[in-house]
């Protein structure tokens, strides 16, 4: 559990501290344990670890391919009507998505409903284009945006295992418990996402307040 | 000379009681019911009780341990929430749905609320709730009394509500003869704790009288409008987990109003919601939830009926 380390020690040429770029949307500052956005696809879809998963990647792919669009031309946009230029640059790669998935795999984009179009109002991604990449180059953007979807991606791909794991004795479909074991219908229903996101942030704030000491 | 005048700060006024006093009389007044119960359901009573006890002073322990507290199992409300826990749970469920049961009663509704004094809900009802939102089928399957397991059969609640049921017979509902939760059935061994309680002076009457009464009068009135669908007065206050909610489930210390005005709301508020769901629910029994619900306002109750300060 040290990113931070690791990542302070190899400084790249092309952007002296693009590892601590991409660092902190994995810990220091997670999009759902710290920023605290993007509950709703946290919560509703992460029933087992396969939709946490798609889920993430999909709003990786939107969150990076708008920062990339958006800090090219961040110049050319006019701050009056800067939200609604980035609101339709990520609704054009979320129709992307939603389509890729739809066309490739049509049982998890059933699955996941009417949470792939909601990605366009998911508050990470506007919240980086407005905090980060409308003031950054580039490439620093792209790390940052690879950075946040991945941290957003692991919670729910962990959220998902543990609630798949309790709710069916699976992970990513793959038998882990024994035929014996009685799922807990709780962990598959909304309030075991609260439960278990409860305790996940509880469990990362301990580790945080161990690590200042 | 010895100095006769000190100055300390408030409360300078003191009573004799202290929480291994009051678990003391509750766990004597739980007594009846216990015995009621083992009476009953025989050994599957017996096990549960003994079960849940055991779990829930050790996990009282495991987590008192592990989050640097003082290790108060020996207080006796561990054994409480344990004696309640196995009170409202079904006779035939099985052992490790117990423990998992006591493991949220004490561990996350409890301890990780900042133990006994600082939780918002009461232990034992999260802990049903848990097992009611995770093992439904376990937790709504009842046995009739002295069978052990041979015989289902629903409660009279169930009876009332899913088959149109009135033919009540209301000594063995009095005595206990019925199908429910272990510590539930028998209206007499609750009341006799309950009047001990009170006589001891250790719950309020605000609360258990407040909520009966709430419940008494919806289901007198409900009654009198279609007698041929809804169960009378009588029935609504002995079936089901009322008397064991109003008497030691609702009047809990920690979880309830501490004006008078908050506990009158806090009673009448969970007869509303009881009989809300017992008529017009999905679930034939509204205790439980109603007790919780009530639970999440009570910070409110208390801010709202704080008592104006004389002068002002």
């Amino acid at each position: 559990m040290s990113y931070d380390k690791n990542c302070a020690e190899k400084p790249k040429r092309l952007c002296a501290n693009c590892g601590r770029e991409f660092c902190k949307g994995l810990w220091r500052e997670n999009p759902i344990f710290i920023q605290v956005l993007g509950m709703c696809p946290a919560l509703a879809v992460t029933t087992k670890a396969l939709f946490g998963f798609s889920m993430g990647m999909a709003t990786t792919f939107v969150l990076v391919c708008s920062s990339l669009v958006i800090s090219s031309i961040r110049k050319l946009i006019p701050p009056q009507v800067r939200i609604a230029t980035f609101t339709v640059i990520i609704a054009t790669f979320v129709t992307c998505a939603d389509y890729f998935l739809k066309a490739n795999f049509y049982t998890i984009s059933k699955e996941l409903g009417p949470y792939v179009p909601l990605i366009v109002v998911n508050c990470i991604i506007l919240g980086r284009q407005e905090v980060f990449t409308s003031k950054h180059g580039v490439f620093n953007s792209f790390i940052d945006a690879l950075g946040m979807g991945v941290g957003f991606s692991a919670v729910l791909v962990l959220l998902g295992s543990i609630r798949e794991l309790f709710g069916f004795g699976t992970i990513f479909y793959y038998q882990i418990l024994g035929e014996g074991f009685e799922h807990w219908v709780v962990m598959a229903l909304p309030a075991g996402a609260f439960i278990t996101l409860g305790f996940l942030v509880g469990i990362f704030n301990w580790i945080n307040n161990k690590r200042k000491k | 000379m010895e100095n006769n005048f000190y100055i300390s700060q408030g409360p300078h006024q003191f009573t004799n009681t202290s929480v291994q006093k009051m678990m003391k009389d509750v766990i004597i007044a739980l007594a009846p019911a216990i015995f009621a119960s083992i009476y009953f359901f025989r050994i599957r009573a017996v096990i549960l009780f003994a079960v849940s006890i055991v779990s829930c002073m050790a996990f009282e322990a495991i987590f008192q341990l592990f989050m640097k507290r003082k290790i108060t199992i020996l207080d006796g409300s561990a054994v409480v929430t344990g004696m309640l826990l196995a009170m409202i749970m079904p006779p035939s469920l099985p052992i490790w749905t117990c423990i998992v049961g006591s493991l949220v009663a004490i561990g996350l509704a409890k301890q990780l609320f900042g133990g006994l004094g600082a939780n918002i809900f009461n232990p034992a009802l999260l802990g049903r709730a848990f097992l009611m939102a995770a093992f439904p089928t376990y937790m709504t399957r009842w046995n009739m009394p002295f069978t052990l397991d041979a015989v289902t059969g629903a409660t009279p609640l169930g009876l009332v509500k899913f088959t149109q049921n009135l033919n009540i017979n209301y000594q063995e509902l009095f005595i206990g003869r019925v199908s429910g939760s272990l510590g539930e059935t028998s209206a007499l061994a609750l009341i006799i704790g309950g009047i001990y309680l009170l006589i001891k002076k250790t719950i309020d009457w605000c609360i258990p009288l407040a909520y009966i009464a709430t419940v008494f009068v919806i289901s007198s009135v409900t009654n009198m409008i279609a007698p041929d669908t809804y169960a009378g007065a009588v029935f609504h206050v002995l079936a089901g987990g009322l008397l064991i909610g109003a008497i030691f489930m609702a009047t809990d210390p920690v979880t309830s109003p501490v004006t008078k005005t908050g506990r009158w709301v806090f009673g009448i508020g969970c007869g509303l919601i009881t009989m809300i769901i017992r008529l017009w629910g999905g679930l034939p029994e509204g205790v439980m939830y109603s007790i919780l619900l009530m639970n999440a306002v009570t910070p409110l109750l208390n801010r709202l009926t704080r008592p104006r300060r004389y002068g002002t």
